[in-house]
């Protein structure tokens, strides 16, 4: 039976991994590489690693470090963060990244994920859609959160999984650092709407709220940061919670 | 040992090069026959559309190469498909090692294609030795390879088919053992030692 996936995410800022409150409020958690190795040695089922700096003078650094990575890791790998362009992605797959994920870009010019999807497969092509309420209306927002849109959410999935995404990386900001639990009901509604995987994120604070997001919420995959980082929840443990529960994971 | 693997239109092969350097292997990538031919292991990548794929091989006489391995040869995704008879992926006429048909999964409650990691029923084959059964790989695919003679181990997603496949010295994983944790690891070690 496939499995529920739980995959750590890094935030990457100057080349160390922070974590925040809705975006904001940053802190360090830890060096990327020995953060990437525990994670896949513990079994966590892929990695995703965004680039929240993504200067383009930063850029070099990135590949560096996403190498640095895959060298090491055995499990899928998705990088994000001020990807652009096709040559952008070339830059990262030929550094060892399986995937790749795009949200402000693909907003700003959604001919990006049709050409991305085209030039390596959709396999390859995760959206990252980052959400918000207003007036009890889902949208998308974009610029880590900063920038409102007139998108509606489940509009604009449907439109990348249209255009050949792969994947869509859900992150409700209403939700994302406050540990109270996954947005439960808009994950269902958009994983229930297209025909590709929805990652959730955002909200993770205890091990019911997994088991929450993958039977109520119809989630193929859950992320986290910040609970796996500072060890409030580790992947075994969490893993086997979850089998105890019925959910499919890979142990 | 000398390893190749065979460079085509089919997607991103680094990460089975880093595997690969994992396990202690500097693998090289190229289209050439000779060096193909004169390898100790061939390895067969492939992400993307089968007819797309057939047809760069045949422009490059690659698949004459590939048919005329002697060494052992592992497919990878892609790469076992394109091993079979016929792909229905755009109706494609494929190598024809493996007496199989690929066909597109159906289904009204499955998210297609499959993505993640699923459980592998294997049976004895040195490719699989001490892979217990019902251990889990990672699959990125929306078609499948029907269960043959050939078959050596099956999934089931939709339906049962095939996750890996032999024919003498001709081999085939669905799933991409470069990304499959220590499941993988072991696969890509009993390939180099068959």
């Amino acid at each position: 039976m496939l499995a529920k996936r739980i995959i750590p995410c890094l935030d990457i800022k100057d080349g160390q991994t922070v974590k925040g409150t809705n975006f904001v409020n940053l802190r360090h958690a830890g060096d990327p590489v020995e953060l990437a190795m525990r994670y896949s040695d513990e079994g966590a089922d892929e990695l995703v690693f965004l680039d929240i700096t993504a200067t383009v003078d930063k850029r070099k650094t990135l590949s560096e470090l996403v190498r640095k990575i895959a060298t090491h890791i055995n499990i899928p790998f998705t990088v994000g963060g001020g990807i652009n362009t096709v040559e952008d992605v070339s830059v990262l797959l030929e550094n060892g990244a399986d995937k790749i994920s795009v949200n402000t870009s693909a907003v700003r010019n959604p001919q990006l994920v049709s050409d991305l999807a085209l030039n390596f497969g959709s396999q390859c092509v995760v959206v990252a859609v980052d959400i918000k309420l207003f007036n009890g209306v889902w949208k998308v927002v974009t610029h880590g959160g900063r920038t409102p849109t007139d998108l509606v959410a489940t509009e604009w999935v449907k439109q990348c999984a249209a255009s050949g995404a792969g994947e869509i990386l859900l992150t409700s900001m209403e939700n994302d650092g406050t540990k109270a639990g996954f947005a439960i009901d808009i994950t269902r509604e958009i994983s229930q709407s297209v025909n590709i995987p929805v990652i959730a994120s955002g909200g993770a604070g205890t091990m019911e709220h997994f088991i929450d997001v993958f039977t109520s919420g119809a989630a193929d995959a859950a992320l986290a940061a910040s609970i796996f980082h500072f060890k409030e929840i580790e992947i075994p443990a969490l893993k086997k919670y979850l089998a105890t529960h019925h959910i499919p994971v890979r142990l | 040992m000398n390893v190749k693997i065979v460079k085509y239109n089919a997607g991103n092969i680094q990460s089975v090069l880093f595997a690969l350097e994992r396990i202690g292997i500097q693998a090289e990538v190229t289209d050439d026959a000779g060096e193909i031919l004169s390898a100790d292991r061939i390895i067969f990548p492939g992400v993307g559309e089968a007819s797309t794929a057939m047809e760069y091989l045949k422009q490059r006489n690659l698949d004459n190469v590939i048919k005329a391995a002697k060494q052992p040869l592992l497919g990878i995704c892609l790469g076992l498909q394109l091993l079979c008879n016929h792909s229905e992926e755009n109706d494609t006429d494929c190598l024809g090692i493996f007496d199989a048909q690929v066909k597109k999964f159906v289904s009204d409650d499955l998210k297609i294609p499959q993505i993640g990691w699923n459980t592998i029923q294997v049976t004895n084959n040195p490719l699989l030795k001490n892979i217990p059964d019902n251990s889990y790989s990672y699959f990125v695919h929306s078609y499948y390879a029907e269960v043959t003679a050939d078959t050596i181990a099956t999934t089931t997603y939709a339906n049962e088919f095939s996750c890996a496949m032999n024919k003498n010295n001709f081999y085939g994983v669905q799933f991409h053992p470069e990304k499959s944790a220590a499941t993988g690891e072991q696969i890509l070690k009993n390939f180099l030692e068959l």
